[in-house]
């Protein structure tokens, strides 16, 4: 045994740190929380799969110390699927940013939710393309500044937690990075349950998304989380859009329903009885 | 009826499905994958290849197997890359539209080094084109179609027995040298209904991935080969906690996208793995050749036009021959160079408007080369290749 590490050390590659997150980042507090959450279910870490899309937190699959896989953008779930068919035995985990699951893997994420495939999901909506420079994304809000909105954005943001619950996630919860003890527990929540889970960490990019919107610092990034958000738990996610004055946070769905691999599984049994 | 489809007779979980038989092109293909280990399989509807995945989705579940109709073929690559790295040999199916979908997933699994096996049956484009219609018109898109350099596997059957023979050496390929690896056969084949010989399930040749001979260890390098510039591959859930990107990575798997180095060795490897391989990969098949002055060079559906157009010619004491590749990835340039030194001409038909023909006369040099493109319903007809064949006679 090594000596005074850091407690969560196991769950890191270390000789892959430095990370490259910006400082003030949210994505460290989300991999953090995430290993707290391996660690407090005691998960045996040779059968988690931590696979990952592109831009800033894409990069989390490089720094944990379990298999893992960097697919193209927007592509993560659907290779997630392949994975967790093939061995059903893996716990597979998909972490990954509000552009590359919501813009180009939007289709991706609807169809997982819907069939039910056993997976986490977990979501850093950052509001902006942080890896590209800071262009609007689908969450980014109504009337906020990025390098292609330089009139203000005059689009909708998506509503991921309604989004989820509507393509039949049967746990759906959003935290921001100030939630940690929440979002730990939502993370452990969502690794024990079956079917498909959705987490949404509003997080901070105060580098660009902050420095676009007068708020250049993880402080006040967080000051803004800490004054608009409320926890109201189970409470209509239709109704949960974030705006710069509330951010609704808490679970919005925990349901039981077979996931596919069970709906498979007990499918080939039929087969295999028939004959 | 009076064609005998296997499903209805055979005990279904009996794997290799061994006699005669008369099954269409998309079956023997799907049979083909089963008999080769495939056991997943992820994929979208599209004519002419829907077969294969009605097939699979009637199999697969009753062997152990997964079938899963994805939301597009773009997450039907992701998925079966997925499989892959999970330990199980996966494989898609799709024609032209879908091909190009797969395009960015098939750069991921070169880059990852994946085996898996993509069935393209192809029909006529560009775009939505001619559904039930057959064409050979995506052969340079398997070659250059993914962004960034590559050398690829990709394997052309003209019968149905060979949609069974040439899906497992598919597998075998892929295995071999953890590339993908595309059966690029074509609405004719795909549809036809033809007898095939289905071996024993022992007499039939597999390859497996080669896998890494020490133990998990914080220095273990997933992508270091071995002198056949191949790495042993590791897989999801064995404790080895290795990582696996798209980005240029070194042997740990590692992102360095900074390095000139790294991306040098990486991607000179990911081509000479293939180049040096060449003579173990590229398979042809020669008729009449010996003492040809006329040689058809064809591939697919457009080589048994050939084959009858050569037989013709011969009957008529013009000494005829054919060369017909079947991995038109890597190109057998060399045979087709030999065989030009001592030709009068060469003659290439292909049902698009000239793409294998550029390969041909690359490596023809000096000698004439003829070409006959075909678009749209029919193949070529025999006596179109024997009169391009009597004139070069004369």
């Amino acid at each position: 045994m090594e000596e005074s590490g850091h407690p969560y050390e196991k769950f890191l590659r270390k000789d892959r740190i430095p990370h490259i997150w910006c400082e003030g980042c949210g994505n460290g507090i989300i991999l953090n929380c995430f290993a707290r959450a391996l660690d407090e279910l005691n998960m045996d870490l040779n059968k988690v799969v931590v696979v990952s899309g592109i831009g800033c937190i894409g990069r989390v699959s490089g720094y944990t110390n379990t298999d893992s896989f960097h697919t193209t953008h927007g592509r993560p779930i659907a290779f997630a699927t392949g994975v967790k068919l093939a061995n059903p035995e893996l716990k597979v985990v998909v972490i990954s940013g509000d552009g590359d699951l919501f813009a180009i893997g939007g289709n991706h994420f609807i169809h997982a939710a819907r069939r039910n495939l056993d997976i986490q999901v977990v979501c850093a909506n950052n509001f902006i393309y942080g890896m590209t420079g800071g262009q609007y994304g689908p969450t980014t809000p109504l009337d906020t500044w990025t390098t292609t909105t330089p009139y203000g954005n005059i689009e909708q943001a998506f509503n991921l937690v309604h989004l989820a619950a509507a393509c039949g996630s049967v746990y759906v919860a959003r935290w921001t990075t100030l939630q940690t003890r929440w979002l730990t527990e939502s993370i452990k929540k969502a690794l024990q349950k079956e079917g498909f889970s959705f987490i949404e960490v509003v997080s901070q990019c105060p580098e660009i998304f902050g420095r676009y919107n007068k708020m250049e610092t993880a402080i006040k990034m967080m000051q803004w989380f800490k004054e608009a958000s409320v926890v109201e738990h189970f409470s209509d996610p239709a109704k949960a859009e974030i705006t710069p004055h509330r951010i609704v946070t808490g679970e919005f769905v925990d349901i039981e329903k077979p996931s596919y691999g069970r709906l498979l599984k007990e499918m080939k049994t039929r087969i295999a009885e028939k004959k | 009826m009076t064609t005998t489809t296997t499903t209805p007779i055979e005990k279904p979980r009996q794997i290799v499905r061994s006699g005669r038989r008369f099954i269409s092109g998309d079956i023997a293909c799907a049979e083909g994958a089963i008999a080769a280990g495939c056991r997943f399989f992820a994929g979208y509807p599209i004519t002419p290849a829907t077969e294969i995945a009605e097939h699979m989705a009637r199999r697969l579940p009753q062997i152990d197997g997964v079938y899963i109709q994805m939301e597009d073929e773009i997450a039907s690559m992701a998925a079966i890359i997925g499989a892959s790295y999970a330990g199980v040999k996966s494989m898609t199916a799709t024609s032209g539209p879908g091909f190009s979908l797969m395009m960015e997933n098939i750069g991921l699994a070169l880059m990852t080094e994946t085996p898996c096996v993509i069935v393209n049956v192809m029909r006529g484009g560009p775009s939505t084109g001619q559904p039930t219609m057959p064409g050979q018109q995506d052969v340079m898109q398997a070659r250059w179609g993914s962004h960034g350099d590559y050398e690829i596997i990709a394997l052309a059957p003209s019968s149905v027995q060979e949609m069974f023979d040439l899906t497992i050496d598919a597998f075998n390929l892929a295995e071999s040298y953890r590339v993908p690896v595309f059966v690029l056969a074509d609405e004719i084949v795909g549809h036809m209904w033809e007898r095939v010989t289905i071996p024993n399930a022992e007499s039939i040749k597999i390859v497996n991935r080669k896998k890494p001979t020490a133990p998990p260890s914080n220095s273990f390098a997933p992508f270091k080969p071995d002198e056949d510039l191949v790495p042993p591959m590791a897989v999801f859930g064995e404790g080895y906690h290795f990582h696996a990107t798209g980005l240029t990575h070194d042997e740990r798997g590692y992102p360095r996208t900074e390095s000139a180095e790294v991306q040098t060795q990486l991607v000179q490897r990911l081509c000479n793995k293939i180049r040096k391989n060449k003579q173990k990969i590229v398979r042809f098949e020669n008729a009449m050749l010996e003492d040809a002055e006329v040689a058809v060079v064809a591939y697919g559906i457009a080589a048994r036009a050939a084959l009858s157009a050569v037989r013709k010619a011969r009957a008529e004491d013009i000494k005829a021959g054919l060369l017909r590749p079947l991995t038109i990835w890597p190109f057998p340039d060399e045979q087709v160079a030999e065989l030009a030194r001592r030709v009068k001409a060469l003659v290439v038909p292909e049902m698009n408007c000239g793409q294998i023909v550029r390969e041909v006369e690359r490596a023809a040099k000096e000698t004439p080369v003829i070409f006959l493109p075909k678009l749209g319903e029919e193949p070529h007809k025999p006596e179109e290749i024997l009169d391009v064949i009597r004139g070069i006679h004369r």
